[in-house]
């Protein structure tokens, strides 16, 4: 039984999932059950598992993007611990503000904003002034070598590559205490690959803490500090 | 802690044996954009109307935090005092901006008119100031003098989001804002409606069929089905994990949410 | 017809209280616009009709009544009407504004100054001075009883934006004892001034829209504008060519095809008073 310590950023205990599809007479798709660990700062916890295994649910729920049926996802918030899992959606909305950040798969595309107004903004939402959050969205995606002709340009028109640089400079642009990173490196090449892992090391080295899921082995060796193995909560046998 | 912005709390309204809204209630508050989805016949436009106090409910109340702090029953306000609140503290987009803007009136003076209404009596500072919004909503400056029905469908729809911001308000309603126009119109007009809900701290109300202007515009959403809330909470979690059959046939109908 | 076959000006008894009652609670609420049974009158609506009625309900036989149309004593709305209250009231009247008690009046002030006792009663086509951006009457009810008027202003708005200036030069709109705004029937803007604390009793009657209003004596009457547009008084280039005046209102003349014309004074009795001043000056 873990305990929430000073040094905790999140705890997560007894999670369970099931997906119910109403829509197809109500089956029941067991995803987890019981899951249980922990992220403390300047940690990269890696969840790790085949394909289907529920690594994505989980860090959707640590989110709040997700219910959970049951469990507690409790979130070192200022003082005290929030628990994602009961909170309510104000309270979700100001965790998601000021302590835990998202970075998905793919970046979701709105039209007509530029990339850098999409990270600036990010970092507006997380208290930043708007010139000091436009420098930051700028080093950023300097960082994370998108060309300066691109910034103005909404990123619809952009490779999947640059997409995905643009979503995870928003993810960093708040300078949240945990970020929940969902195979942010899948469509980059080796050298952009190579800048966000610098990017996740450098954070981790100044205190923030990393909930991810990475495929890349040269990745993870060089970022996971531990690695929870997602099968050991299936549901599936349970079911 | 202060009490929410707007609260409603049971509302419940009929229309002879149809129950349009059945026992409803949610908080917003500053900042926050709440959108009310459903289907034609949900109910979500009885229950913007029954917020905005354009209608009464037949039990329940909404109560709403008057600027200077006091909490007031919409329906207990006197007459004066609701258009004092509509003149200045709110504002409300019609899906049909005919509805909500002077159309033989020039643009000017349909922003302006807020200002007078509120006491302004300076032409050249009324006009400054709606040439100002007239920027602020991508409507080319040389428009200002022109009446709106010589402006295309999405240039009315932002005539009249300017109409209603002038005064600053706290609360914004908005029905359907981008039904009706074309595609990159919406686009443009869902744009600015993001852009200004998060510069001006509005806290919105937003009735719309369109998931996808949900996602965009709100944090949390309501979704109705025969006048009642079927489901609540987080926008994404509802269009990304929605519990309910009714929720799951919504989202899993659209093309691309 | 012998004027036996009417009753005194016309209106039985029973009207002329009721429209006594109208007129008792417009003076009571100064500017309010007092809806009113309006009758069906010997000549049509947008002839004076409303002024008729409340000339009929006040009139005595000891009155003398002058009726003037656009400020002349001999056109044929003054003639018309003047002779209605001969025929049915037989009463005394006259062309002289100093004179008479009762002034009936289409469309302008009389420029000579009214005194104490006088009643100046102006005919009204439309008195809601909201209509022109409102239509609905109930909307129009509710803005005047929640002082609802900053729409006033956006059609002074609209004038400046479109001509410069504010272009309304007639029927401009007024504050009433700082409360109602009304309209003043389709007088030129240049006698508004005159409404402002005016020592008589000014009735207003509109027969076709059904409504009655007043303006006390000595009450403020102020016209709309805005801080950097203030109302301004319109002012003539040249003085009338018949007396001289030059603070009067002038009409304008047309005296040939060759774009020839001459400005006199609207005000017929007051430009005639002026040439009789003038030619007894000369003579002595």
């Amino acid at each position: 039984m873990m305990k929430p310590g000073t040094d905790n950023l999140l705890v997560v205990e007894g999670l369970d999932k099931t997906f119910t599809l109403h829509l197809h007479g109500g089956v029941r798709l067991p995803v987890v059950r019981g899951v249980a660990f922990a992220v403390r700062r300047g940690e990269c916890v890696v969840l790790d598992g085949p394909s289907g295994a529920g690594k994505s649910s989980i860090l959707k729920m640590v989110f709040g993007a997700y219910r959970a049926d049951a469990g507690r996802i409790l979130l070192a918030d200022g003082d005290g611990l929030l628990d994602i899992a009961t909170a309510s959606p104000r309270e979700v909305m100001r965790a998601r503000r000021g302590v835990m950040s998202y970075v998905s798969q793919f970046l979701r595309v709105i039209p007509r904003v530029g990339a850098i107004d999409i990270v600036a903004a990010a970092a507006r939402e997380a208290g930043r002034e708007p010139e000091a959050a436009r420098a930051r969205a700028a080093s950023l995606l300097t960082r994370l070598n998108l060309p300066e002709r691109l910034w103005r340009l909404p990123p619809a028109t952009f490779s999947g590559g640059e997409q995905q640089r643009v979503n995870i400079a928003r993810g960093f642009a708040g300078g949240h205490a945990l970020l929940i990173l969902d195979e942010p490196t899948a469509s980059l090449d080796a050298e952009n690959r190579n800048a966000v892992v610098e990017l996740i090391a450098e954070r981790r080295a100044a205190g923030g803490g990393f909930l991810a899921i990475f495929h890349d082995e040269d990745v993870r060796a060089r970022l996971a500090d531990r690695l929870i193995d997602v099968t050991a909560f299936s549901a599936q046998q349970a079911a | 802690m202060s009490a929410a912005l707007l609260a409603a709390e049971g509302l419940c309204k009929r229309y002879g044996p149809i129950q349009a809204c059945r026992d409803i209630s949610f908080e917003i508050d500053e900042g926050e954009a709440l959108a009310i989805v459903g289907e034609s016949g949900s109910g979500k436009t009885t229950l913007l109307n029954l917020i905005a106090g354009l209608t009464a409910p037949d039990s329940g109340q909404v109560r709403y935090r008057l600027r200077d702090g006091a909490v007031r029953d919409l329906s207990s306000l006197a007459e004066a005092e609701r258009r004092a609140l509509m003149r200045a503290d709110w504002g409300f987009v019609h899906q049909d901006a005919a509805r909500g803007l002077r159309m033989s009136i020039s643009a000017g003076g349909n922003i302006g008119e807020r200002l007078m209404a509120l006491g302004d009596r300076h032409y050249g500072r009324i006009r400054a100031a709606a040439a100002r919004w007239l920027e602020r909503v991508e409507i080319p400056a040389d428009r200002l003098d022109d009446p709106p029905w010589t402006y295309s469908g999405g240039m009315r729809q932002r005539l009249q989001i300017a109409r209603n911001l002038v005064t600053s308000p706290r609360l914004v309603f908005m029905d359907e804002p981008t039904g009706g126009l074309d595609v990159s119109v919406q686009a443009r007009l869902l744009d600015l409606i993001r852009g200004l809900i998060a510069e001006m701290g509005l806290a919105v109300v937003l009735v719309t069929h369109d998931l996808a202007v949900a996602r965009l515009l709100s944090n949390r959403i309501v979704v109705m089905k025969g006048g009642e809330a079927i489901e609540s909470g987080l926008t994404d979690r509802v269009l990304d994990d929605p519990k309910t059959p009714y929720a799951q046939l919504l989202v899993s109908s659209v093309l691309a949410v | 017809m012998t004027a036996r076959a009417y009753n005194f000006a016309y209106l039985d008894e029973q009207t002329k209280r009721m429209i006594r009652r109208a007129i008792l609670k417009a003076v009571a609420i100064p500017g309010y616009q007092v809806p009113f049974a309006s009758r069906e009158m010997p000549m049509p609506y947008g002839w004076g009709t409303g002024g008729v009625q409340v000339t009929a309900a006040i009139l005595g036989p000891d009155d003398v009544l002058k009726v003037i149309d656009q400020g002349a004593d001999d056109t044929t709305n003054a003639v018309s009407i003047r002779a209605f209250f001969v025929r049915t009231a037989g009463v005394r009247v006259t062309t002289d504004a100093e004179e008479a008690t009762i002034i009936q009046t289409r469309h302008r002030v009389p420029e000579t100054p009214l005194r104490q006792g006088q009643i100046l009663v102006y005919q009204v086509p439309i008195p809601e001075p909201l209509r022109y951006l409102e239509p609905r009457e109930t909307e129009t009810r509710a803005m005047h009883a929640l002082a609802e008027y900053g729409v006033m202003h956006v059609k002074l708005y609209e004038d400046i934006s479109r001509h410069g200036h504010i272009a309304t030069t007639y029927a401009y709109p007024a504050r009433v004892a700082d409360r109602y705004i009304m309209d003043p029937s389709p007088i030129p803007k240049f006698d508004n001034p005159k409404l402002d604390d005016c020592p008589a009793l000014q009735l207003f009657g509109a027969g076709r829209e059904k409504r009655i209003y007043a303006i006390p004596p000595h009450t403020s009457v102020v016209p709309l504008d805005f801080e950097d547009h203030p109302f301004e008084r319109t002012k003539f280039d040249s003085a009338c060519a018949l007396c001289g005046a030059t603070d009067a209102y002038l009409d304008e003349v047309v005296m040939d095809d060759a774009g020839g014309r001459m400005f006199v004074c609207s005000d017929t009795d007051y430009c005639a008073k002026r040439q009789t001043a003038k030619r007894k000056d000369a003579a002595e």
